[in-house]
């Protein structure tokens, strides 16, 4: 995270993904995976992760991270955020979208949000061109 | 093609449900049957999303009853889904689920429950609830995806 964190990032996903992403982020950029905190669905109820995934977001200003849009991860942190301004969800999570979050947590919720989308929809490319 | 599932399952309309089951079963339409939820448009609105290019309508268990014949009837190939046994039960009574099969998807643990499978907890009432859902010819079992090993009731009752 930066020096100066000002928002949280949580990522709820399936199975050991979140833990498995934390530990990429971890490996590249050290340190700077603290900013992040990996909760899996694996075992649990709708209302059982839902309480977990507040306690990790905390009151101030939060992305959640999410695998897939259409489950139980996805809807856990949709419903988190009713009422919640300052909570925002991204589905389809990656790992550059994580990397460029943990150095730039410092920015205001809007326009990290803005940034993280650009950085993850980017990164699906085909390098080489057809071959 | 009428209905096509019958699920118990907490988290209703999620990965399992749409990408497992229905990349099998191919379902025009999901039915919720939940009483609170019958009444939180919010609520509704988070698991259409869910629900991608397919229907999701919910209702009451009193109002599912009334159009399960039409559903039965209709072209439209339908997942019916309910978030507890004891929901499910109320759909089923007075034999309106006769001959029909219902499918133990995923209750996690809480308070009272007992883990019979790892996806599967459940509490005296639940136990209660499937053998009266038995009695009533309905034929119940426990599989969370397609190709998982399906569980008949017997052997989750057992012990």
């Amino acid at each position: 995270m930066s020096s100066n964190p000002q928002v949280r990032g949580v990522i709820v996903a399936h199975g050991a993904m979140a833990r498995g992403l934390v530990d990429a982020v971890r490996h590249i950029a050290g340190d700077a995976a603290d900013g992040l905190s990996p909760l899996s669905n694996d075992g649990k109820g709708p209302a059982q992760l839902k309480e977990e995934l507040e306690a990790a977001a905390g009151a101030g200003p939060a992305v959640i991270f999410v695998d897939l849009q259409r489950g139980s991860c996805g809807m856990a942190a949709l419903s988190s955020c009713r009422d919640q301004a300052r909570r925002v969800v991204l589905s389809g999570v990656n790992l550059p979208m994580l990397l460029d979050f943990v150095f730039h947590d410092e920015l205001p919720l809007d326009d990290l949000v803005e940034r993280l989308i650009e950085k993850g929809r980017t990164a699906i490319a085909q390098p080489l061109g057809k071959s | 093609m009428p209905i096509v599932l019958f699920r118990v399952d907490e988290r209703l309309i999620h990965g399992q449900v749409v990408i497992g089951w229905g990349h099998h079963l191919r379902p025009d339409r999901y039915v919720v049957v939940d009483d609170e939820l019958a009444s939180s448009d919010w609520e509704q609105d988070l698991y259409r999303l869910g629900a991608g290019d397919s229907i999701a309508d919910f209702c009451t268990v009193d109002t599912a009853r009334e159009r399960l014949a039409e559903w039965r009837a209709e072209s439209k190939r339908t997942i019916v889904l309910t978030g507890d046994i004891r929901t499910m039960r109320r759909l089923a009574a007075d034999r309106l689920l006769d001959g029909e099969r219902v499918n133990l998807g995923g209750i996690h643990h809480g308070p009272g429950r007992a883990e019979v499978l790892s996806y599967l907890h459940l509490t005296d009432e639940d136990r209660h609830d499937l053998r009266a859902m038995t009695a009533e010819g309905v034929s119940v079992s426990a599989r969370d995806l397609p190709d998982a090993h399906k569980v008949q009731l017997a052997n989750l009752l057992r012990g």
